[in-house]
């Protein structure tokens, strides 16, 4: 996937400017970057939920725009956090709809079969049966992890998903987020508030300031002590950890 | 398999053992005996009047419940309906208009002008409160509520104006005395509606989760929306120009078997047709038992049995939060939601 000078302005105010890069195959890159930087947007812009005023997003070869978005749908998922899971669903039902664009209403034997191992893959077995509205917030995000895993795409876009979870559970969504990669080979894009969690788990990460990129390379390359300091206006300190960069600010 | 079907077989049986009783309710005596034995008279009776009577209240509470089960997912806030949803108002006005406009309008041109002014009306509301994004649910309602009045307002003043509020009043308070073979055929309509509904029962769930869900799987949210929302105008109208304005079931209905059954609309949807059906049928039979040989119109009854119903939600929703209602399981099993939610809190 190649971003080409990509820019997005609300009324005359531009949250996204002349942003470019490539996303590498297979790897996990995160987005971070303070509140209004631009992180999300990019994130809305690159999955065709937000259209761009300007740039280009090319995707497997072929422009964004002229994708069929079922065909889109099939290679490319995206989880934002304003998904409404009120609804009184059963997480089987849920993870069912992951299969909508391949099949539609009906759901062949093969899907089935899929849904089940995305369920297994989750460790929610125990919970398919139970609605959505029932569970915990750490549930709740598998649910829909596991219904991205049935949507079998190559790119799995999710935007914040560590938001509202607790140590154990944001944790534990990292290391799922690290084995859709390792072990299902998914290209993951992330967009990240807690950036020792983008350090250790990440690949690359892309840091946004005022809607440009402010560093783009490995975890290694762009935490540095001058670049977070720099990008979030406080003074940071980087340790080593397990061979990761990660940071103490304060 | 046969477990999580047991609720529609009952309600298939108890439908159809009171639609049997219903054809052998009225002034004029009629018994099953003297109908088989081939009496003119008593089989005129049942074609013209009790057959055509049962199908409309078929119909109604089928498409009704339908439609508000529709209305609810896409907006998901469970408190949209074509009552609260300004669907029956808009109705009501395209059919004066109908009458202001073509004195000598069929029952036809009527129903062209309430569909076009129901689906109209609905859309601009979901448009409206789809601007608005309310914080509150309970909100949504609200603002549906007004803007029914509003046209309700309109509709009164013109037909004031024009004299006609005595021709409208048919179609202000619901009622089956007047359905007959011959005028009451347009309800038929809401049949292929619910099939159409049943169809695409899966776009309606994607679309009510939300733009971003069902961008992403490749549902096309606006189109399904407002498909949707047409789709429910229609069956709404349909019953209207017949039968006349019918409110609560499109909001209780929807609601008590989504207790029971979920939100899933596959799951869901027949369930909720059956017991709508059953639960018009059963008030028209009081209406027409309580002060035999006089009826009261379905509507008065609708709204009394429907009031009761609803305080009764409220405050399980009050006591139980959103939990849902499981059938011979022991409630103690499933206890994750931690806080009674009474908002509901569907708008996101």
């Amino acid at each position: 996937m190649h971003i080409q000078s990509l820019t997005k302005q609300y009324g005359d105010k531009t949250v996204v400017d002349g942003v470019s890069f490539s996303i590498p195959k297979g790897k996990v890159i995160s987005l971070i970057g303070p509140n209004g930087a631009g992180k999300s947007t990019v994130m809305g812009m690159i999955s065709r939920l937000i259209a761009h005023d300007s740039g280009l997003v090319e995707f497997e070869g072929k422009a964004m725009h002229k994708w069929k978005s079922r065909e889109l749908s099939k290679r490319l998922a995206i989880l934002t956090q304003q998904n409404n899971i009120q609804m009184k669903l059963t997480v089987r039902e849920l993870v069912c709809f992951g299969r909508f664009p391949y099949s539609g209403n009906r759901l062949t034997p093969e899907d089935h079969e899929i849904v089940d191992r995305a369920l297994d893959y989750m460790e929610l077995h125990d919970f398919a049966d139970r609605f959505i509205d029932e569970l915990s917030g750490g549930q709740r995000q598998r649910a829909l992890i596991a219904m991205v895993i049935a949507q079998d795409t190559d790119y799995v876009l999710l935007d914040e998903p560590t938001n509202n979870l607790d140590i154990y559970h944001a944790t534990n969504m990292m290391k799922i987020v690290r084995r859709l990669c390792d072990e299902l080979g998914k290209t993951v894009i992330l967009v990240l508030h807690e950036i020792n969690y983008a350090a250790f788990y990440s690949d690359y990460i892309c840091a946004f300031k005022d809607g440009k990129i402010a560093k783009f390379g490995t975890a290694e390359e762009v935490m540095t002590k001058e670049n977070l300091s720099e990008i979030y206006q406080v003074d940071f300190e980087i340790l080593n950890i397990k061979g990761k960069p990660l940071s103490i600010y304060y | 398999m046969l477990k999580s079907n047991r609720s529609t077989i009952l309600l298939s049986l108890a439908l159809i053992v009171l639609a049997i009783c219903s054809l052998f309710v009225g002034v004029i005596d009629l018994t099953p005996r003297d109908l088989l034995s081939g009496d003119l008279h008593q089989l005129e009776v049942f074609v013209v009047s009790r057959l055509p009577r049962l199908l409309a209240i078929l119909c109604t509470g089928v498409g009704m419940s339908v439609a508000g089960l529709i209305m609810q997912q896409l907006c998901s806030n469970k408190f949209v309906s074509p009552t609260t949803g300004a669907t029956i108002s808009s109705a009501q006005f395209g059919i004066l208009l109908a009458l202001l406009f073509f004195p000598t309008s069929t029952l036809w041109s009527r129903a062209l002008f309430a569909f076009g002014a129901a689906i109209l009306g609905t859309w601009v509301f979901v448009w409206f409160i789809q601007r608005i994004q309310f914080k509150d649910a309970v909100m949504v309602p609200l603002v549906g509520i007004m803007f029914g009045n509003v046209i309700g307002g309109l509709t009164s003043y013109l037909a004031y104006q024009h004299d006609m509020t005595q021709a409208l009043s048919t179609w202000l308070v619901g009622h089956f005395s007047l359905v007959l073979k011959g005028r009451y055929e347009i309800v038929w309509l809401a049949v292929p509606l619910v099939i159409l509904a049943f169809v695409f029962a899966n776009h309606f769930n994607i679309v009510g989760l939300g733009r971003d869900f069902s961008k992403n799987l490749g549902v096309p949210y606006n189109l399904v929306l407002f498909a949707g929302l047409t789709i429910s105008a229609m069956i709404t109208a349909s019953i209207v120009v017949v039968v006349g304005s019918i409110s609560y079931i499109g909001l209780i209905v929807p609601n008590v078997v989504a207790m029971f059954k979920g939100d899933k609309i596959r799951g869901a949807l027949v369930d909720t047709a059956l017991f709508g059906a059953l639960f018009v049928l059963v008030c028209d039979m009081i209406g027409r038992v309580v002060i035999f040989p006089y009826e009261l119109p379905i509507e008065l009854i609708v709204g009394i049995l429907g009031s009761l119903i609803f305080i009764g939600l409220l405050f399980y929703r009050l006591k139980n939060g959103r939990k849902a209602v499981r059938l011979g399981k022991n409630p103690g099993t499933s206890c994750c939601s931690p806080l009674p939610d009474l908002k509901g809190g569907e708008m996101s």
